[in-house]
């Protein structure tokens, strides 16, 4: 039984990029949208962690560049809860659906 | 080229545990239930991290994204409304649509991973000790980007602290 180790680890960050994107697109609380974007960026981590081992030049880069992606993911999500808050105090909303003062 | 066998078994280990964390927050009804479900799944990433030869970053996605971020958006549940629960309801055009193309994208994906033939040039060589061999790339070849993240991260946690913050009254 042979099975091509990088398509298995692309093929599951495939899965993983479009659940979140479903998620992103079809939740109504902001916060899981939120976090649906954030599984999304897992899935880019996996697939450059992965092609950091298996890909055509094998090198510490991809790991390398998958910490700073966590770290642009991280300010993303501290940013993003902040300005969830701020817009729940002000409108008391939270459900992206009814945030819609933009088409008024 | 093929797995061992237990690597093998530790990969659908870990890609049910992912996949499944996935697949549970979409279907769950209750927010709180949605997050538990994605820590699971971001828990099990790192274990895929750590089959992977990345030990530094297996430990960092378990600390930032199962430790901090999963927190960070039960606080934002907790501050926000939340007792109302996502009831299962008919799926709307939209939903219809967004799933096909989820679907799609995903059999554009797939066809093209396996259409790729990605042979490694050579092993990887992760270093004696993982932290230690990406602490010295970071500081020796990106010190530049190093910096400007650090800087970014600054400016965007007294973005978000300036933008939660409760103004004074009377302004």
């Amino acid at each position: 039984m042979t099975i091509d180790l990088a398509s298995s680890y692309l093929t599951l960050a495939a899965i993983l990029f479009c659940i979140g994107l479903f998620g992103a697109l079809t939740k109504r609380n902001a916060v899981i949208v939120l976090l649906s974007i954030e599984l999304m960026l897992n899935a880019v981590n996996l697939n450059l962690v992965a092609l950091s081992k298996y890909g055509m030049f094998p090198s510490l880069i991809g790991q390398v560049f998958s910490l700073f992606t966590i770290t642009v993911a991280a300010a993303e999500a501290a940013v993003g809860v902040a300005i969830l808050i701020a817009i729940f105090r002000n409108r008391g909303k939270s459900e992206v659906h009814e945030m819609n003062e933009l088409k008024h | 080229m093929s797995f061992l066998t237990g690597e093998l078994i530790a990969f659908f280990i870990f890609a049910l545990l992912i996949i499944g964390g996935a697949i549970f927050m979409l279907s769950f009804t209750k927010v709180v239930h949605m997050v538990v479900a994605l820590a699971f799944t971001f828990l099990s990433l790192g274990g895929l991290y750590v089959m992977l030869q990345a030990e530094f970053v297996a430990f960092v996605q378990i600390l930032i994204y199962a430790g901090a971020v999963s927190i960070l958006m039960i606080f934002g549940i907790m501050m926000t409304r939340h007792e109302r629960s996502d009831e299962p309801q008919p799926w709307t055009i939209q939903e219809t649509l967004t799933a096909v193309g989820a679907v799609a994208l995903f059999a554009i994906l797939f066809f093209a991973i396996q259409d790729a033939d990605i042979l490694p040039r050579h092993v990887l060589d992760p270093g004696e000790d993982n932290t230690r061999a990406i602490g010295e790339h970071i500081f020796t070849l990106r010190v530049l980007p190093f910096e400007l993240v650090s800087l970014l991260l600054t400016v965007a946690f007294i973005g978000a602290i300036v933008l939660a913050k409760r103004e004074e009254e009377g302004q």
